[in-house]
């Protein structure tokens, strides 16, 4: 039923054709001289602007003392080690409540009435609360519960925090995803006698995670920066640790010190999940 | 025994009448083709008749059973009916094979082997054997079409509802799907399809059924139908399709 295939070997470019080429590369080499030349005018201008500024030395002095950078270097490092570990450990937490609570809302079953009732309740409340007040309540409120068996570690208390506060927005994005999936996709995988769990697991949520996953990384390049909201309960973490050294030593230069962290982290991560989008197109439309 | 016989079927959206009143009895190797006119209802009987719409009234009946009951599990009747949509419908995020293996294994617990054993087989038959781990956009509109029907096929149905499979192809890309149905009609298969296809119906189809506001206005021997119709509607319509 196939016919015979053309194939792309063998073929040697037309005289007009390498004329063409030939254009194409001096044009490109020309724009790349423009790129090069209006980004040096605009950012040597903006640096200039900044250095010349009536306050610049005073600014200099308190937030660039490379002197100070070095000093608060191991100190902010080591807190650092907190917001990493409380991201690591978080990250997949809000995944598993947010992919939870979107299934949750997109059932049908009586059964799960409750359930539904509850996600919404859920989505709605941890949505609407400034994330540093859930923060606070769970680090003071939950202790102040005095229930036997739960941890009274400010660590642990803040996570549960951040998991509650960022699965309500990641469960919002992803219930977003499962609706864009065009309904004919769920007509056909029920066509095929497959459950509504089935077709939801097998191909409802595929589809829909392939298609949130850069307003995921968004937020979870958000919960990276957030993770300094623990400060506020007096977790030692790389925010608390620059401005520790800070007041201590009248010098802010430990904040840029933290802010170089944080963007050593979320720059990659922004990176990866461009990568990670456009590798998941690629093999959808994949020759 | 009839294997699918529907009564008095009735549907409507909102205040608008799609199905009226339709009768159809169809026996195992029965070739069906719906015709008629755009919105006279047949992409929606054929949704009805597999329970993927409720019914507004009347009944089905499934090899003796009566399936609009509500108490029935939609998918003990989906499991041995196949279904292929106008606009293919194939599952993006899956290759080709995987299209073909996703209901064997999880509906019909057949093993992954002999689920991409049977997939194989089949899309070599329909001449897609080399695009099993190609992902379904990277095929022309002919070849997907092709895969929705071994993907429906490969669950061995006892019945298939085609959907104007060929409406979205361009004419030479019709050839190669009809070829495939025309295949099936010959191995014995039971179908119902919805086409625009007047020479394919008159020559593949058992009965013709022709459809018009919801109602089936005329039903018989493609011959009748084509030759000799009753009605005068069905005269105009052919008079206009025929050209
Ligand atoms: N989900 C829906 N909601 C409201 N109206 C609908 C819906 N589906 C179909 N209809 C209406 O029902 C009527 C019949 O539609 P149907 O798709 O069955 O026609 P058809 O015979 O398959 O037409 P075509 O040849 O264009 O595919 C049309 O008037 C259409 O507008
Ligand atoms: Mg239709």
């Amino acid at each position: 039923m196939t016919g015979p295939t053309a194939t792309a070997a063998g073929w040697t470019p037309s005289e007009r054709q390498l004329e063409r080429q030939a254009v194409a590369a001096r044009v490109r080499r020309r724009q790349r001289a423009t790129a090069a030349l209006i980004t040096l005018v605009v950012f040597g201008g903006l640096a200039l602007g900044a250095v010349s500024s009536p306050g610049w030395d005073r600014f200099a002095d308190t937030f660039l003392d490379t002197g100070h950078m070095r000093a608060a270097f191991p100190e902010v490092r080591d807190a650092f080690w907190t917001n990493v570990k409380m991201f690591l450990i978080a990250e997949p937490l809000i995944l598993l409540l947010g992919g939870l609570v979107a299934v949750t809302r997109s059932t049908v079953s009586p059964w799960l009435t409750p359930a539904r009732i509850l996600a919404v309740v859920y989505t709605d409340l941890f949505r609407g609360v400034p994330t540093i007040l859930v923060v606070m309540v769970c680090a003071f409120g939950i202790p102040a519960m005095q229930l036997t068996g739960v941890t009274n570690s400010l660590f642990w208390l803040t996570l549960v925090a951040l998991v509650l506060s960022y699965g309500a927005y990641v469960a919002e994005v992803i219930r977003a995803g499962i609706e864009s999936v065009h309904p004919t996709q769920l007509a056909s995988a029920q066509a095929l006698a497959l459950s509504r769990g089935q077709a939801m697991r097998h191909v409802v949520l595929p589809q829909a995670l392939r298609r949130v996953v850069p307003p995921l990384m968004n937020d979870f390049v958000s919960l990276q920066k957030d993770t300094a909201l623990i400060s506020a309960v007096g977790v030692m973490e790389a925010l608390r640790a620059a401005s520790d050294y800070g007041n201590y030593n009248f010098d802010y230069s430990a904040y840029l010190v933290a802010a170089a962290f944080f963007l050593v982290v979320t720059v990659p991560l922004a990176r990866l999940t461009d990568w990670l989008a456009a590798r998941a197109a690629r093999r959808e439309r994949g020759r | 025994m009839s294997l699918l016989r529907v009564e008095g079927l009735r549907k409507a959206y909102g205040d608008r009448l799609v199905l009226d009143d339709v009768a159809l009895d169809i026996a195992a190797h029965d070739v069906v083709c719906l015709i008629g006119a755009s919105g006279s209802g047949k992409s929606t009987l054929l949704r009805c008749l597999n329970l993927l719409e409720p019914v507004d009234d009347g009944s089905i009946w499934w090899d003796g059973a009566e399936i609009t009951d509500p108490r029935i599990d939609p998918r003990a009747v989906r499991r041995e009916i196949g279904m292929v949509f106008q606009a293919y419908n194939l599952f993006p995020h899956l290759t080709v094979l995987e299209n073909c293996t996703l209901a064997q294994t999880l509906v019909h617990r057949v093993s992954k082997a002999a689920a991409r054993d049977r997939a194989r087989e089949l899309l070599a038959r329909f001449g897609l054997a080399a695009h099993a781990d190609a992902h379904p956009d990277s095929l022309s509109g002919g070849q997907q079409q092709r895969v929705a029907l071994v993907r429906a096929l490969c669950t061995s149905p006892r019945l298939l509802l085609l959907d104007e499979i060929t409406a979205a192809l361009d004419p030479e890309l019709v050839g190669e799907v009809l070829e495939s149905v025309r295949a099936e009609a010959a191995a014995g298969m039971t179908m119902i399809l919805a086409t625009h296809e007047m020479a394919f119906a008159r020559e593949v189809a058992t009965t013709v059924c022709f459809l018009d506001g919801g109602r089936i206005l005329e039903q018989g021997p493609p011959e009748r139908i084509f030759g000799a119709p009753e009605q005068e509607r069905t005269r105009q319509f052919l008079a206009r399709v025929l050209g």
